[in-house]
């Protein structure tokens, strides 16, 4: 599949139609769509998807946090979409800066986005705006820094 | 009252701590705090190369060591656009099934001594000894076999080694009509799990269930039909699924699906070639053999390459996903064209099926927490990473 034919694919037209403001990039690696939503559109996106009965992405997946310092903006957030019915799954791509990363959180659309935001929240520091319980959940609540960020390091400060 | 289920306790199978907030007998609220056995695999994946993070993965489920590793393989085999030749895909197929009959039979026995039939847990395991033996032969290892590699398997699996798969083919069913003998019309065990746990199918979606929990609620979801892997589209079995939704309903499908595992096995069986490459052919990737690597010059920089280096993916990310024992197994590999993977994150079915027990088991009595803990089949290796 190649770019063009990933921006053919169903998924994409839709969200295109919808409003053109949520895409702003379509990439296609290994049969895999990742589509690139800007921060302020995600919660908008992610509810059109999930209600939407052609798409039907009623399960999300994973939601993955990647540190891609020192490259601006610094934070990626991945959302996994699975559609159970449709046998589909599509990528979701939101870009982060550096000075207080903070994204709407997804919560009211998939409830099982609450422990993956809470844990990339603990990992990377990635504020989600309107989370019921932001707090750490692998490490322990007076935990100080972000270990999966680039610059912490393997081993850890003693 | 707020009562700890402390992290230490033989019923949470592992260092799970759950707070309860009790009323008597019943439970109003329960909340799971997790991390105890967080150790960073994550991180550390991003200081190996691709191949030494192939052991990582296996201490990430500890009772379904092989499906970690067959999901991350796959994952960095299509990464690199490279696929593992039929023999041994169909070698993997084999013992990813022994493993989802061993990881189930762990859960099994301890679900049932939970429940206080404790002979079953003898059982259980007296039956996960010969797979565990089975492993150990293959790859030397009991359980965290890291048999699999990039583009194929570690090692050519020793002569005598599907005499030892036929032996366990042949007593198994008799076996798993034992365990079904002793409970599944046992009075104890059906006034203990009927009616206990239940989720809504809709519930169950929204709160990115997968597994046999999700079969129970009655939503026909297996990775292995959906999004076919490892030549899963070959092969010829049935996922059962049931709509009761209660903690019996998991039991039954479990067992079935254990049954389901050895027909896929006894095909495994049928369809792997006696001899053939275990190994794709892809030079810079996969090591050459050695004989070969002792004569020829090129073969011997490969050889050097690989394993001072590493091999590079070119840049990009993959999700791939496999159904492992517990449920939807992702892994999400990025790559950024080093020989070290940039981000590798593991979505672990356990660690999102447990943030469901306050849904299963708030409302319900005391007791019913462990029926529910034990229901959903955790694996805190995989919750905390």
């Amino acid at each position: 599949m190649t770019d063009t034919e990933a921006a053919e694919k169903l998924v994409v037209r839709k969200l295109r139609e919808r409003n053109p403001h949520w895409v702003a990039a379509v990439v296609e690696f290994r049969g895999e769509v990742t589509i690139e939503v800007p921060r302020e559109h995600i919660v908008a996106a992610a509810d059109f998807l999930a209600s939407d009965s052609e798409l039907k992405f009623s399960f999300l997946s994973d939601i993955t946090g990647v540190d891609r310092f020192p490259v601006e903006p610094r934070f990626e957030v991945n959302y996994h979409l699975l559609s159970i019915e449709k046998r589909e799954r599509v990528r979701l791509k939101v870009r982060v800066g550096t000075i207080s990363p903070a994204v709407q959180t997804v919560t009211t659309v998939w409830p099982t986005a609450n422990w993956h935001e809470r844990e990339v929240f603990d990992l990377f520091g990635v504020r989600f705006e309107g989370h019921p319980d932001l707090r750490r959940i692998l490490l322990p609540e007076t935990w100080e820094g972000h270990p999966l960020r680039k610059d912490y390091p393997v081993e850890g400060y003693r | 009252m707020v009562l700890n289920m402390g992290p230490q306790h033989p019923s949470t199978h592992g260092v799970l701590r759950v707070l309860l907030e009790l009323d008597g007998e019943t439970v109003v609220k329960a909340q799971p705090d997790i991390g105890y056995l967080h150790t960073g695999i994550e991180k550390t994946c991003e200081a190996k190369t691709y191949s030494q993070a192939i052991t990582l993965t296996d201490r990430v489920d500890y009772l379904a060591p092989l499906s970690n590793n067959l999901c991350y393989c796959l994952a960095v085999e299509k990464l690199l656009g490279l696929e593992a030749p039929p023999r041994a895909q169909y070698i993997r197929v084999l013992l990813t099934e022994l493993t989802r009959i061993a990881s189930h039979l762990v859960w099994l026995g301890t679900h049932a001594i939970d429940m206080g039939a404790m002979s079953v847990f003898l059982y259980c395991f007296r039956e996960r000894e010969e797979i565990i033996k089975i492993f150990e032969m293959v790859s030397g290892q009991r359980m965290m076999t890291s048999y699999f590699r990039i583009g194929g398997l570690a090692l050519e699996p020793p002569p005598g080694w599907l005499d030892r798969v036929q032996k366990f083919l042949d007593t198994f069913p008799s076996r798993l009509a034992e365990y079904e003998d002793l409970l599944t019309e046992n009075k104890i065990w059906k006034g203990r799990l009927i009616g206990v746990g239940h989720i809504t199918p809709e519930d169950a979606i929204a709160m990115g269930v997968s597994g046999p929990t999700l079969r129970a609620a009655g939503v026909n979801y297996d990775v292995r039909k959906a999004f076919p892997y490892s030549r899963y589209n070959e092969f010829d079995f049935t996922v059962p699924v049931r709509t009761e939704s209660d903690c019996y309903a998991r039991y039954l499908v479990r067992v079935e699906e254990m049954r389901q595992s050895l027909g896929i096995v006894k095909q495994a069986m049928a369809k792997a070639p006696a001899t053939g490459p275990i190994l794709a052919d892809a030079p810079g990737i996969v090591p050459p053999q050695r004989e070969k690597m002792k004569t020829e010059m090129e073969a011997l920089i490969y050889h050097f390459k690989i394993f001072t280096e590493g091999f590079a993916p070119p840049p990009g990310e993959v999700y791939q996903v496999i159904e492992s024992p517990r449920g939807e197994l992702g892994f999400y590999v990025c790559s950024d064209g080093s020989p070290k993977p940039y981000r590798v994150k593991m979505r672990t079915p356990s660690y999102i099926n447990l943030q469901a027990l306050p849904r299963i088991c708030e409302g319900r009595l005391l007791a019913d927490v462990v029926a529910c803990i034990g229901t959903i089949d955790i694996v805190l290796g995989e919750i905390d990473r």
